[in-house]
């Protein structure tokens, strides 16, 4: 059980040196550095201009892109692992393949004949 | 440098253990694709309804030939123990097809006057019922998560349906972010179970705790512990039921009825093929806290729904009572009270479905006049509806010669049998203290006029789909009521639990 949290160690000390160089790094700037704070350093930096709201905007339409990547994500994750040992699944993991993949296409045939993914 | 590699052992799949789910499945897939392909044609709607119908009906054949397999040859486990056919999953099954069948009849109607109609709508419902059944033959804690997934996701977006509907759009949101917390805590429960076991197939199991002793019952009992919250969510009981009024209320009326009829069939499969088959061992430990679920949901549900003005919360109130008795018959933890369970979630989705076209009707155009008022001199405007909605109001609090009396009996009964006289008497306070608000509702239908002299709003008329429901869900409930034989026979005859 010892050896078990042992390899754990490397871990540990890989943290730690992590945390330890961020903190150093961050810290001497802190020390070097002129400190001469204004309220207009603080604000969004938008090319020069004034800002206008704080906000980062992205267009709602986007989420069905997103939906549409999760499904091939998904699609991926599972693919990868098949693929590796799809010679011994052999016949019977190609026919439960192709019938997931066509059902996940039906999906996208779906969305594409909805009309989603024209940007209109 | 390519390794020699081992074939890897496919297990043989038994088609006909597994078509009832194929079937329905392939209904909805079928849709989804008709309407891809038949955009804005006229007809697809219709071509929809088609084949939700025959999805359902070839899927209703092949759960009745399970039926006469069961019966005959014995329960059976096939693909690795994945699925498991015996009486009892074939049972519920029915019961899941039947609600399915009875909801999609209340639907058509209600998507075309709402301008909802589209087939979607029924590919969700038949995908959700796919996987319904699914849930009901689940032979492994995995096939039970993947069913209860593929069951919840199409109810999530079904609640929030009618997305005109502030109320619709808050009751998906609430159910999906509460559901799938629940759909976690469940995997959870499924992860420190197999840690504990090793295994997670439910006879897998069973097995494990007959032939080892658990020195650290902790993990074990824990991952038990957030299996029964996660079922417990699904089936509505109390303490896990604090999404049940305000999703039961927003989400459209028809969808409403297949989540209060067929999702708590199938929720309690899950539930009594868990704590029946696997942990059966561990009664001691899992008794408590059926108990403690049991009391739980019957107060909340009797005494929280004293106070509702809005009929459907009403509704959602006696849906959370009604599975604290059925948990009930889990706490007998008999042959007798799991047979009292199964009669009790059949004779309940007929109730609570013909409750709900009757408040689909008064709801009108806009699915929204849900008030007690809005109930105010229906005896005397709509006489037949308004006796339809006091028989079955009447059944659930428990009238002698109605099947909702029957199953109450034998849950009671049942109870008294192993001795648990505790729970008995909750049960009975219980139904008392409900039993009033289903009366307020009636007496607003009989005893009192529209306020202030005002036309009340019209009443739709009812069409052929809804009568069909209505005069199924009396019939059933009438029939058991009086000729309860041949339901307690085949609900007996459905314990039968695939062991081993």
């Amino acid at each position: 059980m010892t050896n078990y949290y042992h390899s754990y160690l490397a871990v540990a000390v890989f943290v730690g040196a992590a945390l330890l160089m961020v903190g150093a790094m961050l810290g001497v700037g802190r020390f070097v550095r002129p400190q001469r704070p204004q309220p207009e350093k603080y604000l969004t930096y938008e090319a020069g201009s004034d800002p206008v709201g704080g906000w980062g905007q992205s267009n709602v339409r986007y989420y069905v892109y997103a939906l549409l990547f999760v499904m091939f994500d998904v699609e991926a994750v599972f693919i990868f692992p098949w693929a590796v040992r799809l010679e011994s699944l052999g016949w019977y993991g190609l026919v439960e393949m192709a019938i997931f993949i066509i059902v996940l296409t039906l999906g996208l045939v779906y969305a594409w004949r909805k009309g989603v993914l024209r940007w209109a | 440098m390519i390794a020699a590699v081992a074939p890897i052992v496919t297990p043989k799949i038994d088609w006909l253990a597994i078509a009832p789910e194929i079937a329905l499945g392939g209904a909805g897939v079928l849709i989804v694709l008709v309407k891809a392909l038949m955009r804005r044609r006229r007809g697809v709607f219709e071509a929809s309804v088609v084949i939700a119908f025959v999805g359902v009906l070839v899927s209703g054949a092949f759960i009745g030939r399970q039926w006469v397999d069961v019966r005959h040859g014995g329960p059976f486990t096939t693909i690795r123990g994945m699925v498991a056919i015996d009486g009892f999953g074939v049972f519920l099954g029915m019961v899941v097809l039947i609600a399915t069948v009875l909801a999609l009849l209340l639907s058509i109607r209600y998507l075309q006057r709402e301008g909802l109609d589209a087939p979607e709508y029924l590919a969700l419902m038949t995908l959700s019922a796919a996987g319904m059944l699914a849930m009901t033959t689940a032979g492994d804690l995995v096939v039970v998560f993947v069913a209860l997934e593929v069951l919840s996701i199409p109810l999530y977006v079904l609640a929030g349906f009618d997305r005109r509907r502030l109320t619709s759009q808050e009751a998906g949101m609430k159910y999906f972010l509460l559901g799938a917390f629940s759909s976690a805590v469940f995997l959870y429960g499924v992860a420190l179970v197999y840690g504990a076991t090793g295994t997670t197939s439910l006879t897998g199991i069973a097995r494990f705790l007959a032939g080892n002793t658990v020195v650290h019952e902790g993990v074990l009992v824990a991952g038990l512990a957030l299996l029964l919250v996660g079922l417990g969510f699904k089936v509505a009981a109390s303490p896990f039921h604090m999404w049940t009024p305000d999703v039961y209320q927003g989400a459209p009326t028809p969808v409403t009825a297949f989540m209060a009829s067929a999702t708590k069939a199938a929720g309690f499969a899950a539930l009594l093929r868990v704590l029946g088959t696997s942990f059966g061992l561990y009664q001691a430990d899992w008794h408590l806290a059926v108990f403690g679920l049991a009391t739980l949901s019957l107060v909340v549900g009797s005494v929280a729904g004293l106070v509702q003005r809005d009929v459907k919360r009403l509704l959602a109130y006696s849906s959370i009572a009604h599975a604290g008795y059925v948990l009930m018959g889990l706490e007998a933890s008999t042959a007798r009270g799991f047979s009292a369970a199964l009669l009790y979630l059949f004779v309940y989705a007929f109730m609570v479905i013909g409750a709900f076209a009757v408040v689909l009707l008064v709801g009108g155009r806009g699915d929204e006049r849900h008030d007690l008022d809005d109930y105010r001199g229906l005896g005397a405007r709509r006489p037949l509806l308004a006796g339809a909605l006091t028989f079955f109001l009447l059944a659930q609090a428990g009238m002698p010669f109605t099947g909702g009396f029957v199953v109450k009996l034998q849950v009671f009964a049942a109870t008294v049998q192993s001795g648990q006289y505790a729970m008995t008497i909750i049960g009975v306070l219980a139904s008392v203290v409900a039993a009033f608000y289903y009366l307020r509702v009636v007496v607003a239908m009989y005893m009192s006029e529209p306020e202030g002299g005002s036309t009340p709003a019209p009443t739709l008329p009812v069409d052929p789909a809804t009568a069909v429901v209505l005069v199924a869900a009396v019939g059933i409930t009438l029939f058991i009521g009086f000729l309860p034989g041949t339901f307690l026979h085949f609900a007996r005859d459905a314990t039968v639990i695939f062991r081993t």
